[in-house]
């Protein structure tokens, strides 16, 4: 067990080093959305939701599992159509 | 590893790189709208992969959270205004913190009520996903109630005004200690059959509450900032979520949401010439002067007409306009290109001065003028039009405020000292287009509006700016 912890905060911060790097000098016309578009991405907790709620009966666990998929799932659909909603505008004067 | 086991870690191994590159074309002006397509693939991808790994399980839950949460999100996408959308993005924020929290709870009774287990947390599910359920339910509720927070400050539901209460940084230190000494006890102490569970309840309630005292203080004018903080904060949770069902995909995303929106955040702070500890301890813009009693403070205040503004519009030969908050307000965005694209035929060179933080949020208003349709070119930053001004014929301020104060370079005493700004001040003529001599974000006077130079021209930006259209074609 304590071997998949380690090996999970190995993942973890490689990942945040990723995160540091990609976003560097970021002008700041594109603050909003890719803030609104980065919140889109820490929808991917939905992934853990859809293990919340695997059975059919009517349990506390399957109620909650179902209520974080739906929090999850307006964070993720939301959340990438309102970015890009946003890039739109930016990028059909562009070209 | 079975067959099925290997194409989802492929899978997932695809998505994670495809959030990774989603992420940086996002942060391109170039790329962006094709990097948020690619970070949806990768999501589109990682739901695929899970429920690849779930097989055949019973899917009513899912599908009823999923079909609820389908319609909401987009019903709302597409019907929020643009000039909401900072409050949206906050609301987003605070519905996937709620999601990782909720997961937690969930894996809870799952794993140890359901089960009907006996011993500690620890003991049941392991120490390190004891100690990550804890931190995903305390981070994932502090992000939705410290997002609800900055959706009511955002969208005038609550006063923008710092609220802040006695002994409030002890009050914090006491929620946060008292919190992790609930997680500590509720994953080792206690049998999690029985008192456990309260303690859960009682990690899940504090965190909350300590979402709401964490973000009361800190200004309206900064909530742009703590929602890109708390927008860390939900990839963290989501992060914390990955280590309690092991889960790499989850850990990776999180992380790298969790580290792209601290980096944000410290962009922002820099163009507000603020340090993030300063912005997070609040009280910023409480000041003396309350939005109310900031009015009657204002001597030699030159009021216009827009015949007057006009006629001096018609011989100017340069002019740049400052939008701020008021044009998004008043929906004054097509208004303003008509106007600029009038002054254009008459032979006068019109530029944008856009504030990194104009609006609500970064970018609020490039994304506003961009629906207008804009030309990009007429955009200019700060730091390019700042030199610019001083040969600058007319200053048209448009529904901004903090932004154009000269306070912030001349008064050390005032709040927003340091504050980069646009000086529109240095301009020849300066009109100010303001529905009353009200604050701004930050609650404080603004010494433009007295200089010699300027002249208000009171009302709501989109009427006034029709005005000006108006006496612009008679002339």
């Amino acid at each position: 067990m304590m071997g998949m912890l380690l090996f999970g905060i190995y993942v973890f911060v490689l990942a945040i080093f990723v995160g540091f790097e990609v976003i560097n000098k970021v002008p700041s016309t594109l603050h909003t959305p890719l803030m609104s578009g980065a919140n889109a991405i820490s929808g991917i907790t939905i992934v853990g939701a859809l293990h919340a709620a695997t059975t059919a009966e009517v349990t506390v666990s399957n109620l909650l599992g179902a209520l974080a998929i739906a929090f999850a799932t307006i964070n993720v659909i939301g959340g990438f159509m309102v970015t890009d909603r946003m890039l739109r505008m930016f990028g059909e004067k562009r070209r | 590893m079975s067959t099925t086991a290997t194409v989802v870690a492929i899978v997932y191994l695809v998505s994670a790189c495809l959030f990774i590159f989603g992420l940086k074309q996002m942060s391109r002006i170039r790329t962006s709208r094709r990097g948020n397509v690619v970070a949806a693939i990768a999501m589109a991808l990682a739901v695929a992969g899970t429920l690849l790994e779930l097989g055949l399980v019973d899917f009513r839950w899912i599908l009823a959270g999923v079909v609820a949460g389908a319609v909401i999100g987009a019903f709302a996408a597409l019907r929020v205004p643009m000039t909401a959308m900072p409050e949206m993005v906050a609301l987003l924020n605070g519905a996937g913190g709620g999601a990782s929290a909720l997961v937690g709870l969930a894996f809870f009774y799952t794993h140890v009520i359901e089960a009907r287990r006996s011993g500690t947390v620890a003991e049941i599910v392991g120490s390190a996903s004891a100690l990550t359920l804890f931190l995903s339910v305390w981070v994932g509720a502090l992000t939705a109630s410290g997002s609800l927070v900055a959706f009511a400050k955002l969208s005038g539901r609550m006063s923008g005004a710092p609220i802040l209460l006695p002994g409030r940084h002890l009050l914090n230190v006491a929620l946060v200690l008292g919190t992790v000494a609930v997680g500590v006890a509720f994953g080792w102490a206690v049998p999690g059959m029985g008192s456990g569970t309260s303690l859960l309840w009682i990690l899940f309630v504090a965190s909350l509450v300590l979402g709401v005292t964490l973000v009361i203080p800190i200004g309206g004018a900064d909530m742009p900032v703590v929602v890109s903080l708390l927008n860390s904060y939900s990839g963290v949770a989501a992060s914390m979520t990955g280590f309690v069902i092991g889960n790499n995909l989850l850990i990776i995303a999180g992380a790298m949401v969790g580290a792209a929106g601290l980096i944000l955040t410290q962009i922002m702070c820099k163009a507000m010439n603020r340090s993030l500890a300063n912005v997070v301890l609040g009280g910023f813009g409480g000041g003396d002067s309350s939005p109310d009693s900031g009015a009657g403070e204002y001597q030699n205040v030159r009021s216009a007409d827009a015949e007057e503004a006009a006629m001096v519009l018609e011989a100017a030969r340069s002019v740049v306009v400052v939008p701020g908050y008021g044009l998004a307000v008043a929906q004054a965005q097509h208004a303003v290109r008509e106007l600029a694209d009038l002054l254009n035929q008459r032979g006068a060179r019109v530029a944008y001065a856009i504030h990194p933080v104009a609006g609500r949020m970064p970018g609020h208003m490039n994304v506003l003028l961009a629906e207008a349709d804009v030309p990009y070119e007429q955009l200019w930053e700060m730091d390019r039009i700042n030199p610019e001004l001083k040969s600058t014929d007319v200053v048209l301020v448009l529904g901004a405020n903090d932004v154009v104060n000269p306070a912030a370079q001349s008064s050390p005493n005032s709040p927003i000292y340091g504050m980069p700004i646009i000086e529109a001040h240095q301009a020849k003529n300066v009109f100010v287009i303001k529905r009353s001599l009200g604050a701004g974000y930050a609650g404080i006077k603004n010494e433009l509006f007295e200089q010699p130079n300027t002249s208000m021209i009171f009302g709501d930006a989109k009427k006034v700016l029709q005005d000006l259209i108006a006496e612009m074609k008679q002339l």
